[in-house]
């Protein structure tokens, strides 16, 4: 049976949300990272969805690309990520205040 | 001639951007004959100009149009009459034996280049000023003459007190301008245009508005020529080197005030108030700087003094009505007051630089040439008879004469006056026993030859200047009136009787003869020689302060402006002006402390933002 659109929809919303909210309230770096492959992934999908949906490639493909930059963004993310805790001896990100005036 | 008019400014002009440009690095031979020969070029050129105006009338050189709007066209264009030759005769002709002598006056000075480029530029624009065919014309040569002024009484700036006195010659003389200016205006709001030729052929269909237009140029001849209020600069722009002081400060630049109201003399002659205030001004001037002159020790102040009151007589001249005579007076003044002046910078040449008369004295030996030419300027001055003097200044007692005898009295004590100070100085500076320094008495010498010629020429000039204007007495032929008559032909003429003017010839060659053998009496029979400033108590303090006037003026209009300007500047500046623009960048500053508490650093805070604003657009979009 086929699954409807509303629900992809739905699951998506979801898991933004659950990304936005992750990246709101946690304070660990890496936890952040995470909510925000979350956001992505939950973009990815329903790309994907609406893809079938309508019949046609280009979103799937566009998926694809999605996943290549956000691969190179948690590589960056995990290096500063690296040198931070190199730095602080923490990844709590409520200490990492320097960017202020 | 015509086409070559405009070499006669432009040559002085050339020479003061040659001197001006490169004179620091010419040698001084250079320097001098270039503005020496400028000089004598735009002489040799006025001379010939004079020439034709004689064979052929007068004409004008119209060169181009200057200012073009509307219908109104103002040219640059000289008009070459009998009024503006004499002038420039004057002009070049006196200004090119004062660079002669400034040549050797000035030779040791460090600022020699200088100080011809100032020269030639002066010249120039007191020949624009005399030549000029509109009142626009000559207000740029005048204020050109009230620049260079300016420049040459500070010309030794490095002296504090000399910067004073040139700032002071120079704001009154805009106070005098501004009235010009405004004259210039009215001129322009009642005719439509300001060129002479059309002001005066109109000038009878507004016979009303005339009144107010000569008073308004009567306050810059005020200005400019040194008349009660206007007058005190003169006597403090002596700070300027001798030559200076003889050529604008006696000689010429003085005379542009009379200029100006003889030039006018279509409207003077429609306005009788006007001429009435002229004629008071004048005669209180001769009055009341004639008793200043008596008491003053300065060689130059006296003479300065001396000058404000022959302005003076000038200005009663023009008040009768006789202009011819003022400018007969004006041109026998400007040889022997030049040469009076040049003699005194002979004087202060040997003596070292002094210019106190109480420490002269006996100088006829030592200064031969120096001394008798200065006694000729001495007996042209008082109008000893058969000098220049004589004539011009006999000439305007009598047409004050035939104004009205209390004027004529008055005029005729002023002229005493011009005889006991011109005594005084002469026989406390040439005659006696020396009073100076020892070493000042070694140092004493007859000043160069480049300096002594002018002196002689100008002698002669002021011997035998006078022989141009000979009362009707002595030969119907006034050869001046004559010349002049084309620039002044509605102006009425007074013929004093034969019986009145033999009078006075009696009365003055009796009344000089007492003062002269009184005054020598006084100084060197019983050598008194004048008290020091202190010294001196009631009426002739009041005189060697010079009536108080500069403390006045002081007290009238220099503290209260400055009070102006310090209130204008603490309160209206430093507090208003600064308060607004202080409170501006405070309240700049104040919101950006706020502003500022957003940007803490915090990661989830600007999350938070983010979320917030794209919340936000979504809201717009889906519900507005």
């Amino acid at each position: 049976m086929k699954v409807p659109i509303e629900h992809y929809i739905l699951l998506s919303t979801v898991l933004f949300c659950i990304g936005v909210m992750g990246v709101l309230l946690r304070r660990n770096a890496i936890i952040l990272l995470m909510c925000v492959e979350i956001m992505l992934n939950a973009v990815n999908l329903l790309m994907a969805s609406f893809s079938t949906y309508h019949g046609d490639a280009a979103g799937q493909i566009f998926v694809f690309f999605i996943m290549v930059v956000a691969a190179a963004e948690v590589a960056v993310g995990l290096a500063l990520i690296v040198m931070i805790y190199r730095n602080f001896k923490t990844t709590d990100i409520n200490l990492f205040n320097k960017l202020k005036w | 001639m015509a086409d070559l008019v405009y070499l006669i400014p432009l040559l002085p002009f050339l020479g003061f951007v040659i001197n001006g440009l490169a004179g620091k690095r010419l040698p001084k031979p250079v320097v001098a004959t270039i503005a020496c020969g400028t000089i004598l070029g735009s002489f040799i050129l006025s001379i010939l100009c004079f020439k034709q105006v004689i064979d052929e009338g007068a004409f004008t050189a119209v060169l181009y149009d200057w200012i073009s709007v509307g219908d109104t066209h103002i040219q640059i264009a000289f008009q070459i009459d009998q009024l503006s030759t004499m002038m420039m005769l004057i002009i070049t002709g006196i200004g090119f034996l004062i660079h002669m002598y400034s040549d050797g006056y000035m030779h040791h000075d460090d600022g020699f280049h200088r100080f011809f480029a100032y020269l030639n530029l002066f010249i120039f624009s007191m020949l624009l000023l005399v030549m000029g065919s509109n009142y626009m014309l000559m207000f740029f040569g005048w204020e050109g003459v009230g620049l260079c002024s300016y420049l040459l009484i500070g010309f030794w700036y490095k002296n504090k007190e000399f910067g004073v006195a040139a700032r002071k010659a120079f704001i009154m003389n805009r106070i005098g301008d501004l009235g010009l200016l405004l004259g210039i205006f009215m001129i322009f709001n009642t005719f439509g245009s300001i060129e002479y030729a059309d002001v005066f052929k109109n000038a009878y269909a507004h016979g009303d508005s005339t009144n107010i237009i000569c008073i308004l140029l009567f306050v810059g001849a005020m200005g400019k020529s040194a008349q009660i209020p206007l007058y005190t600069w003169l006597p403090d722009a002596m700070a300027g080197p001798t030559p200076v002081s003889a050529l604008i400060h006696a000689a010429t630049m003085v005379t542009a005030g009379i200029y100006l109201v003889v030039r006018s003399n279509v409207l003077y002659i429609m306005s009788p108030n006007a001429s009435e205030l002229i004629m008071y001004v004048g005669l209180a001037t001769a009055m009341i700087a004639g008793t200043i002159g008596i008491k003053q020790n300065d060689i130059k102040k006296v003479l300065a003094y001396s000058t404000v009151s022959q302005l003076g007589y000038m200005f009663v001249a023009l008040g009768v009505g006789a202009y011819t005579t003022a400018m007969f007076h004006l041109l026998t003044h400007a040889f022997f007051k030049a040469l009076l002046f040049l003699g005194s910078g002979s004087v202060i040449h040997g003596m070292g630089g002094e210019q106190d008369i109480r420490k002269m004295g006996g100088l006829k030996k030592a200064l031969p040439i120096t001394h008798i030419t200065f006694l000729i300027g001495t007996l042209a001055i008082t109008g000893v008879p058969f000098f220049s003097g004589f004539f011009s200044k006999d000439e305007i007692l009598a047409m004050a004469h035939g104004h009205s005898d209390i004027v004529f009295t008055l005029l005729a004590m002023a002229s005493v006056l011009t005889a006991i100070y011109m005594f005084r100085l002469y026989f406390l500076v040439f005659r006696g026993n020396f009073r100076g320094t020892h070493h000042q008495k070694e140092h004493l010498h007859e000043s160069p030859m480049s300096m002594t010629i002018p002196l002689m020429v100008l002698a002669v000039l002021a011997s035998v200047a006078g022989f141009l204007g000979m009362p009707g007495w002595m030969s119907d032929n006034h050869i001046l009136n004559h010349f002049l008559h084309p620039i002044v032909e509605g102006s009425s003429h007074f013929h004093p009787s034969e019986f009145f003017e033999y009078t006075v010839l009696g009365i003055s060659i009796v009344v000089l003869a007492v003062i002269i053998f009184s005054v020598r009496n006084y100084y060197i029979t019983k050598s008194i020689v004048p008290e020091s400033d202190e010294a001196e108590t009631g009426f002739s303090k009041v005189l060697s302060h010079k009536y108080y006037i500069d403390e006045i003026y002081n007290t009238l209009f220099v503290k209260p402006i400055e009070a102006l300007s310090v209130f204008l500047h603490k309160v209206v500046d430093n507090q208003i002006v600064d308060g607004i623009v202080n409170s501006i960048a405070w309240c700049v500053k104040q919101s950006a402390n706020l502003l500022r508490l957003l940007q803490d650093g915090k990661l989830e805070w600007y999350m938070v933002g983010m979320v917030a604003g794209v919340l936000l657009i979504l809201v717009f979009n889906f519900f507005m």
